[in-house]
């Protein structure tokens, strides 16, 4: 399970301009599409790990990269007015709770994280947004922090949650029984 | 499994309110790919020459191009096909936006609407969940309006929604289908939708798209992107504004306008303004389209901000792309103002932006002539501007004159009959085109419009430049990345085109040459049709990031169909040919294919022959243009020939005549 180590780390941010934004979800594209598996061998936006939240009618785009993963939903939902738009707290919120469809995967329901494409020079929705409304910040800290949940522990803790860690156990050793008598 | 395209179509029977998802054959994705190639195919085998526009047995399928759906950049188009009202003949117009990308991931490539509903109706498509839902509600409302109202009553917001307004349900001969951004507006597809009693098809998806060979085609795109960059940075120099990008012309963007209010003809297409534009009226206008215009904005997957959010005092928001930004505003010698205010209105009753004003324009100078009379036009208001927004609300809503009106100048002015024709000046095979009216003849312009069955120049032209660089230097530099050429010979062909002299126009393109540029123009437009590539980075600016080069690449890694050039080019003609082959089964032959009599000043009848022989001959048609028993077994179409001939449209030992007749001259 995650440790805790203290040391100098290159901290990447995206900087969201939504002014700049203009609604193409070409974000969502690539970044369901990193996220296949094999790489690339498919895409959905349902899948993305970066939602654009748009009205263009409002014109409100709002892109938004998936965060942490949350059991519960927060108690109320605060507007907000932003230069006469009003907005609705989800539009800003990058969890993935259980009162909204994003970052989730669409079949199965379990939550999705940005990871800012791993093993990429910059995230690829960052790439292929040629409008620059998400650019990559980066800056050296030294950092305490715990590893990254991979997407595997990620799925497992909204599973335990969802069902209890021992109806989970007993399923997985049920199914690893039936694997073994295949 | 299947790449690229999901593999399956939704068959809607509205009469029966039967829903059937019918798995198609790949077979036939190979040979005509996809989008416009496979709409063609449908309409062919289920639609025959007897079926009149207006009857249940017409279908009306929306298409999502093969690509649409992948990571390929700015893949989006849905391509709608029917047979249209106004021109009786195959209409395949296309429309940008979400809708086509939203139906793949729902898991369809098409929807297939046949047979009548009996009351009106939406359809609801969530991946598997299909429903035929009442529309009732919906009577009368506007296009944009119904959207919203959908996606409400659904509680999903992000439903795509591609609906008609009034127009559509009152069946106006060009209606349009509005989505989003985006519309479907030539050849009258928002009658037959109507028609159909259905008011909109709201899409939602979940699902997968495949690639054949992903790290390839992620490539392709990386590639396409970085072309985008550069020609960014690089715009075309020596051509006028609009064309030196890519995207759509970026109307929403540019103030300039003085190329198109001096050059298109004002009111139905009647009167050249030269010298209009002047410092106050690009400041007046420039003021009025910041002041409406809240955001550029894009299609789906797509980098270009072709059009734009438009918000006005006292008017709704709608959202507007390209030339329709002057269509009004000229059809009533009006201004900016008024032209974003009544395309505001014209947007919601859902209407095509270059045939409507026209249309209202005709209908005041046939009351200015005398042909039509005050009685026709009772509580007509004084102002001008006023007379356009009375004149929409008659022609909408089908009252008095306007129930004429409603079919377009063609059919209006048979109808009125008393000299009327000759103000219905400005159609090719009975549909209204751009206001334009120029004076020597361009052999290349003059054959695109001729043989274009698209009905819209700009859904044909593009790839090569629309009028020589003044200096040869400057052409040669033009030449030295132009990458997209599929033959050096053009190369040459636009090196060696002048202004003045031995090599201009008419005579320079040669007809072989100009039947060259006119083959590879259409070719791309034709690609992007099938494929759902928007035109804007494609077939229609110069020097695009897609061509014939790279094409096959994206075919091959996206849909894993073996493709090279030359299969792609015998694709896109096979199912060019299949267009014009629905059409020649309804009836039209050599005679239709003619630009207005007025369209240019100075023309050359013995030339313009030619052209047509050089390019029936180029294509395999016969003198009155219908693709002969050889050209049609050799490109696999041998079932359109057994149809012709048991018709008696070809007889069995027909074959190119054009050919012998030029080679004996």
């Amino acid at each position: 399970m995650a440790g805790k180590t203290k040391e100098k780390k290159i901290v990447k941010t995206i900087k969201i301009d939504v002014d700049k934004c203009n609604g193409c979800r070409a974000c969502e594209v690539i970044c369901s599409a990193f996220h296949a598996s094999p790489k690339y061998s498919s895409n959905n936006p349902a899948r993305s790990r970066i939602r654009i939240i748009r009205e263009p009618l409002r014109d409100i785009y709002v892109p938004v990269y998936a965060g942490e993963y949350t059991m519960a939903e927060c108690a109320g939902r605060d507007k907000y007015t932003i230069d006469g738009k009003e907005y609705d707290e989800c539009s800003f919120c990058r969890a993935s709770c259980p009162s909204r469809e994003e970052f989730k995967e669409p079949d199965s329901g379990l939550p999705l994280k940005c990871d800012m494409c791993e093993g990429e020079d910059e995230p690829l929705c960052v790439k292929w947004c040629l409008v620059d409304a998400l650019t990559l910040e980066e800056r050296e800290e030294e950092v305490e922090e715990q590893e990254e949940m991979e997407d595997l522990e990620l799925g497992l803790e909204s599973l335990a949650d969802k069902f209890g860690i021992q109806t989970m156990m007993d399923t997985l050793a049920r199914m690893s029984k039936d694997d073994k008598s295949k | 499994m299947r790449y690229a395209e999901t593999g399956f179509n939704l068959e809607v029977d509205l009469t029966r309110g039967n829903i059937e998802k019918v798995a198609t054959d790949p077979r036939d994705t190979a040979l005509y790919l996809g989008g416009l190639g496979t709409n063609a195919k449908i309409l062919w085998d289920r639609v025959g020459p007897e079926v009149t526009p207006f009857s249940p047995e017409n279908l009306l399928i929306f298409s999502a191009g093969l690509l649409c759906g992948t990571p390929a950049t700015g893949c989006n188009r849905t391509i709608l096909s029917t047979i249209s009202p106004q021109t009786e003949l195959m209409a395949f117009s296309m429309m940008g936006g979400f809708w086509a990308p939203e139906l793949k991931y729902a898991g369809y490539d098409k929807v297939v609407l046949r047979g009548k509903s009996e009351k009106l109706v939406y359809l609801w498509i969530h991946n598997d969940t299909v429903e035929i839902r009442d529309a009732s509600h919906l009577a009368g409302k506007g296009s944009v309006e119904t959207a919203e109202m959908i996606r409400q009553e659904l509680k999903q917001p992000k439903a795509q929604v591609a609906a008609i307004g009034l127009a559509g349900e009152n069946r106006v001969y060009y209606a349009s289908v509005e989505q989003g951004r985006s519309s479907a507006s030539r050849g009258g597809i928002g009658a037959v939708m109507g028609d159909k009693r259905v008011k909109a098809i709201a899409v939602r998806g979940t699902k997968d798209i495949n690639l054949a060979k992903p790290e390839e085609f992620i490539t392709l795109c990386n590639d396409v992107l970085a072309y985008i960059k550069h020609r960014e940075d690089n715009p075309i120099k020596g051509v006028m504004t609009i064309l030196q990008g890519l995207g759509s012309p970026q109307e929403m963007k540019v103030h300039d306008e003085k190329w198109h209010t001096e050059n298109f003809m004002w009111g139905n297409s009647r009167t050249r303004r030269k010298g209009f534009w002047n410092e106050e009226i690009e400041e007046a206008w420039t003021d009025t389209l910041e002041g409406a215009r809240t955001r550029l904005i894009s299609c789906f997957n797509c980098p270009m901000k072709c059009g734009a959010t438009i918000s006005m005092p006292g008017v709704p928001t709608y959202m507007m792309k390209c030339f329709t930004k002057l269509t009004y505003t000229m059809a009533a010698y009006s201004d900016l103002d008024f032209g974003l205010r009544i395309a505001q209105k014209a947007t919601e009753y859902g209407l095509d932006g270059f045939s409507t004003p026209q249309v209202m324009a005709f209908a005041l100078e046939l009351l200015e002539a005398g042909i039509l009379k005050p009685d026709d036009f009772p509580g007509l208001p004084e102002s001008n501007e006023d007379r356009f927004f009375y004149l929409l609300d008659m022609i909408v809503n089908r009252e008095g004159i306007g129930d004429v009106l409603a079919k377009g100048t063609y059919w209006a002015a048979k109808e009125i009959g008393n000299g009327a024709e000759e103000y219905a000046h400005n159609t090719i095979k009975k549909h209204e085109q751009l206001p334009l009216k120029l004076s020597m003849l361009n052999p290349i312009y003059f054959l695109m419009y001729a043989v274009g069955e698209k009905i819209n120049i700009t859904q044909i032209e593009g790839q090569f430049p629309q009028a020589p660089f003044p200096k040869r230097e400057h052409r040669e530099k033009f030449c030295e990345d132009w990458i997209q050429v599929p033959h050096e010979k053009f190369k040459q062909y636009f090196i060696d085109w002048e202004l003045r002299g031995e090599n201009s126009i008419p005579y320079y393109p040669t007809v072989e040459m100009t039947c060259d540029i006119v083959e590879w123009q259409e070719m791309m437009h034709y690609i992007d049709d099938a494929l759902g590539q928007c035109a804007g980075l494609s077939s229609f600016p110069l020097k695009p990031p897609y061509h014939i080069h790279n094409y096959p690449k994206f075919i091959s890694a996206g849909a894993g169909i073996d493709m090279d050039e030359e299969t792609l080019s015998d694709a896109a003609k096979r199912y060019r040919t299949l267009v014009r082959a629905v059409n020649i089964r309804r009836g039209m032959r050599r005679e239709d294919d003619r630009p207005p009599e007025n369209h240019w000043k100075k023309r050359f009848p013995e030339l313009e022959e030619k052209l047509l022989d050089g390019y029936y001959q180029l294509k395999g048609w016969n003198k009155e243009g219908i693709p002969t028993k050889e050209a049609l077994e050799k490109m696999g179409l041998g079932y359109v020939a057994d149809d012709f001939i048991q018709r008696g449209i070809l007889t069995e030992d027909e074959t190119a005549d054009v050919q012998t007749e030029t080679q004996t001259q």
